[in-house]
């Protein structure tokens, strides 16, 4: 079953006009974010301690000068429908080192290999709880350094929460794509997504974990678009 | 083995109160820290027997917490189950035998089903083997009044499930009931029944101490018995309270609203989908609140105006009834100042952005104004009845015949 359905993918994938596209642009926030706290624990535990480098602070908006907003998940959210793809052999990366994971947002395709690594000289766990149904959970303890557990998740999903419990300021969002064409902004706000996507006309969305989803419909044209995004974080009160 | 005298035995269960609400401090701290999961498996930790995990693991972050709550739990298990010995005379070492015998039995069955069963089966026989060995204990102390006995039954019954409530928890952290997890739910419940659980080992230890002997005396004259309506309304007030909390605790939403006394600088807070979007975007904290769980908060605080409301009343009502120095007098104004602590305590949470230590603080003395309030209703109804000391309420001087030999 699962060989033929990875027949049909290839297929389906063959079907379609290689291009290599390239979709690129820029993410700004407009407005003022609340300021990041410093994560006083990570110095205070005897373990984290050891190792923490510098101050460890929240990352839930990383500014850079000229408002580029680093950790939105940009993807094509509409135009790819009935078609489907294979997940990428590559595996995404997700360390946990001096007590924080890196990187704090991550995308991969349905399918993709996640490999979780614990960098650290003691224990984490990886507490994954899904809420997508056919997304499994699971809680898996990695007690010595250089541990690799692979995991992956068979539906899409934004934001699904990593949380060690042991050091419970440690989390990181993962999200998972029916499709390859997705991208995380840089500490500049810039993005690039990269791959086989033909011409056409697309819906693209910016997600960030906070700061909330704008959409944008673009045109991709000799295998080129660009899309800027703007994400407003209004005052609280 | 035998108690000296009566003193003995209550100060045995005041320490096993005492053990209790220690245990509440720390599954209160487990839940405020969001440690919960820290030890993904139950009843054993990282596959080791709970009692054998090595001490390099165990002092580590959230673990330390987590396998702390776990051990301590489990003392105040065999706590317990002495406890029902005691209460429960020679009378007790026939069914103590035999629940032992059969969880003995149900443990080693367990290992036989499989491997991934052998340290459930381990745990229930190292629970059956203590419930035998108080079984096999040779105190031979009378039995307590009734209904002291079958109190010590129901603890009891309330340890063992609270204990495979905690561990369910964990175990079956990620299972989906609605909209909810099994993890928000059993530890809503585990929650709940630790206070519980705690205030009948509270009436316990206080229906075996001097004060409770000595209450008769301070019997009004006149008409006028029966319970205070306050009472029982402070009372029932509290246990809501205990249960909002709880809730807001478990779905760690008690910062769902930041300010105090203001609500998102207003007096009652907006809650459609506009406001709470630019809520959530100005959170800096991994989780996002939703309109139900801003409203919690808001019974929440309605809820601790009412709480101190009647317990003001209980004070007023019970100095103008037994005396401001009489027992019901003195315990109603502790149940004030427990219930103003608890108030002041609360804000506290709000103000220093729910450190934990207050949190739990505040779990801890939730835990007390119950008991409070519960023992006041036991001494009023005391108090109420024709003839002290031998009514059915009754937990009588207990010892009385015993110390008199
Ligand atoms: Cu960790």
């Amino acid at each position: 079953m699962n060989t033929m359905l990875k027949l049909v993918a290839a297929v389906s994938t063959a079907a379609l006009p290689l291009t290599a596209a390239e979709v690129t642009g820029k993410v700004s926030l407009k407005g003022t974010p609340p300021p990041e706290k410093v994560i006083a624990a990570v110095k205070a535990d005897a373990n984290c301690g050891k190792v923490a480098q510098g101050d460890a602070k929240t990352r839930i908006y990383l500014v850079g000068p000229d408002g580029g907003l680093a950790n939105t998940i940009v993807y094509v959210k509409k135009g790819l429908e009935g078609k489907t793809f294979t997940a990428p052999a590559t595996k995404v990366d997700i360390d946990q080192a001096g007590c924080m994971y890196q990187p704090y947002v991550s995308a991969a395709m349905v399918g993709q290999t996640l490999a979780i690594k614990n960098s650290d000289p003691f224990m984490h766990n990886v507490n994954v709880q899904p809420k997508v149904a056919g997304n499994k959970g699971f809680n898996i303890a990695q007690a010595t350094q250089g541990k690799v557990d692979e995991k992956s998740f068979e539906k899409p999903e934004l934001g699904i929460r990593f949380a060690c419990n042991v050091h419970p300021w440690m989390i990181a969002y993962v999200s998972t794509f029916e499709n390859p064409f997705f991208a995380v902004s840089d500490d500049k706000g810039n993005f690039t997504i990269k791959g086989d996507l033909p011409d056409g006309k697309y819906t693209l969305e910016a997600y960030h974990q906070k700061g909330g989803a704008v959409t944008q419909d673009i045109e991709v044209k000799g295998g080129k678009a660009k899309a800027d995004f703007t994400i407003e974080v209004k005052a609280a009160q | 083995m035998s108690f000296r005298s009566s003193r003995g035995l209550f100060a045995y269960a005041v320490f096993t109160a005492l053990a209790t609400l220690g245990l509440i401090c720390m599954g209160g701290l487990v839940t405020s820290k969001g440690v919960g999961m820290a030890v993904p498996d139950w009843p054993t930790s990282f596959g080791y027997n709970m009692f054998a995990l090595p001490v390099n693991q165990w002092f580590h972050g959230g673990v330390f917490d987590e396998h702390t709550h776990r051990l301590w739990a489990s003392t105040v298990g065999v706590l317990v189950v002495f406890l029902v010995r005691f209460l429960g005379g020679v009378e007790s070492r026939r069914p103590l035998a035999w629940i032992g015998a059969v969880e003995v039995a149900l443990g080693a069955s367990l290992l036989a089903v499989g491997p991934s069963w052998k340290g459930a089966g381990h745990f229930l026989m190292g629970i059956g083997g203590v419930v035998l060995l108080a079984a096999l204990t040779g105190f031979r102390g009378q039995r307590a009044a009734a209904p002291l006995p079958t109190l010590g039954w129901l603890s009891f019954w309330a340890v063992q499930i609270q204990g495979l409530l905690g561990g369910l928890r964990v175990v079956l952290d990620q299972w989906v009931v609605g909209d909810l997890t099994l993890g928000l739910i059993l530890g809503l419940v585990h929650g709940c029944l630790g206070q519980g659980f705690f205030v009948l080992l509270g009436v316990i230890a206080f229906c075996l101490s001097p004060l409770w002997e000595s209450i008769s005396l301070s019997r009004p004259s006149g008409p006028g018995a029966g319970v205070p309506f306050w009472f029982g309304l402070g009372c029932g007030l509290v246990v809501l309270q205990l249960i909002l909390g709880a809730s807001m605790r478990h779905q760690h939403a008690g910062l769902a609203i930041p300010d105090f006394p203001t609500a998102y600088g207003r007096w009652w807070p907006d809650v459609d989908s506009e406001s709470l979007v630019r809520y959530n975007q100005n959170r800096v904290d991994e989780s996002s609140v939703t309109a139900f769980q801003i409203l919690l908060q808001m019974a929440h605080r309605i809820g601790a105006l009412a709480v101190v409301v009647s317990v003001g009343m209980s004070l007023g009502s019970a100095r103008s009834r037994y005396g401001a120095a009489s027992p019901v007098g003195r315990l109603a104004a502790v149940w004030l100042a427990i219930v103003l602590a608890q108030f002041a305590l609360g804000a506290s949470i709000l103000w220093t952005h729910k450190a934990a230590d207050v949190a739990t603080a505040h779990v801890a003395l939730g835990a007390a104004a119950l008991l409070t309030g519960t023992l006041l209703i036991l001494v009023a109804r005391k108090l109420s009845l024709p003839e002290c000391g031998t009514a059915p309420v009754g937990v009588v001087p207990v010892f009385a015949a015993r110390s008199a030999r």
